[in-house]
């Protein structure tokens, strides 16, 4: 057994001299994955919202994950994609804000600043062809200035007054983009937001009944506990499902 | 999947243009980020002021594009440091062309259009590809829009042929608001054919006062 370099990545592992095997240390797919996130700002500041599954492939591996967290005193971030990739991020977060605040000068740092240098660092992965497997919001306030953001794990990354990830994309952002406006107070934002996410509840097979809120104004960051939105099933073409149908199916 | 090689550049798309004149440079482009079907933003600019006499204007992959235009921004200033002015456009020019061949086997997907002044106070335009090969000329568009809006300004600039001899100018004899309204007029055309060109067209004018900025409502579908 020895130690052996990879020529195609640089990676190095053990080598059997009976049998030939090159490890790679890289990220190829996601394992446990994380669905839709929306973010929007609203008249005090930034609402986030998700649900709370881990899903393992099409499994719904775990329930009470918390893809909303604080960074700092001004951001809050949401993930969605690969799980530990998101724990790695908040790991580099965390040291950037430890570090901040160990120059005790006053002075920390914004949304824009950390949004920057995720930025930096979702595109350097993908350079290295070793991606952090996220797709993120970052959403703050700093002295009145609200901030929405996102990064993808290819390093695209752009601003607006909302935004979603994965499915969120495809079915929230529509109906964000006919009903957001610069002026909503928490309670009609909440209510805007609830009707994304119970689209998403509908129609995103990854997605569970159990929803966090988070909100950020310069007053400070909550991350609401978790909670059920009520669903409607009664439609007409669920009742009596076989009754068209003679036979077993 | 992360082996094979695609997933790593995405094209966001978009279309720049950029005119030289007399003395002032046009440089345009329109604000739409998109992926696939869909629009991530609509208000997002794809032009980067380098230099007091230079616009950097970019179609592509966002990440890159961003990246690349940080690192032209980071070398500008070193060379601000360094000889204590600011970097001409022909200089910016040869610069971009050296940063893009320097990752010739990873390249940025960046569709570039450089605009400015020379040092006489002439427009000055460069058009590249993705790897770096660029030549000045009086007038280009690079992106997804472009292949409609070229032979557009091929019919309405008429630049002569580069191999005449004496050698003529390449920059037009319009006048900047001539200029400009050309610009308007061949986004909203390629706004109708091209889906990923829309939604804004953000407008650069550089002369002898400095930069001008103005924005134009395109169509939104």
């Amino acid at each position: 057994m020895e130690l052996q370099r990879s020529m195609v990545d640089g990676s190095v592992c053990m080598k059997d001299s009976a049998k030939s095997e090159i490890s790679s240390e890289r990220t190829l797919y996601p394992y446990v994955t994380g669905t839709s996130i929306i973010g929007m700002k609203y008249k005090d500041g930034v609402i986030l919202a998700s649900d709370t599954a881990g899903s393992y492939g099409s499994t719904l591996r775990y329930k009470s994950v918390e893809r909303i967290k604080q960074v700092g005193d001004h951001t809050l971030i949401g993930a969605s994609g690969e799980i530990s990739d998101f724990q790695e991020i908040m790991r580099y977060l965390d040291e950037l804000i430890l570090y901040d605040k160990m120059w005790d000068d006053g002075n920390s740092l914004g949304p824009k600043e950390v949004h920057n240098y995720l930025n930096r660092i979702m595109y350097n992965r993908r350079n290295k062809f070793n991606p952090l497997w996220n797709s993120l919001v970052l959403g703050g306030v700093k002295k009145g200035q609200k901030y929405l953001g996102t990064v993808n794990m290819i390093g695209t990354h752009y601003e607006d007054d909302h935004l979603a990830t994965g499915f969120g994309n495809h079915l929230a952002r529509p109906i964000l983009r006919s009903e957001w406006r610069e002026d909503l107070t928490f309670e009609e934002a909440v209510k805007l937001i609830e009707k994304c996410l119970l689209v998403l509840l509908y129609r995103d097979r990854s997605s569970i009944n159990k929803f966090q809120i988070a909100k950020i104004t310069d007053e400070g960051t909550t991350i609401f506990p978790p909670y059920a939105l009520k669903t409607f099933w009664g439609f007409s073409h669920f009742q009596n499902p076989s009754k068209g149908a003679a036979g077993t199916w | 999947m992360a082996l094979r090689g695609d997933w790593m550049y995405e094209n966001n798309g978009g279309t720049c243009v950029a005119i030289a004149g007399i003395d002032y440079c046009v440089v345009a482009a329109d604000t739409r980020l998109s992926v696939g079907y869909n629009i991530l933003t609509r208000d997002h600019s794809k032009i980067c002021s380098l230099a007091d006499k230079v616009v950097l204007a970019s179609s592509g992959f966002q990440g890159d594009i961003r990246a690349l235009h940080k690192n032209l921004a980071a070398r500008h200033l070193l060379y601000q440091h360094q000889h204590n002015k600011q970097m001409s456009c022909p200089a910016m020019g040869q610069l971009l062309s050296n940063t893009l061949y320097y990752k010739r086997f990873f390249p940025y997907y960046a569709f570039n259009v450089l605009g400015g002044l020379d040092n006489e106070g002439k427009g000055c335009v460069f058009t590249y590809d993705a790897v770096g090969s660029y030549e000045r000329v009086g007038y280009s568009t690079q992106g997804s829009g472009s292949s409609l809006i070229m032979p557009v300004l091929d019919n309405q600039l008429k630049s002569p042929s580069p191999l005449l001899l004496p050698a003529r100018d390449a920059v037009t004899p319009l006048s900047e608001t001539e200029a400009v309204d050309l610009v308007k007029d061949v986004f909203a055309s390629a706004t109708e054919r091209d889906i990923y060109t829309g939604d804004k067209l953000e407008i650069v004018v550089i002369n002898a006062s400095g930069i001008k900025r103005e924005y134009l409502e395109l169509r939104k579908d």
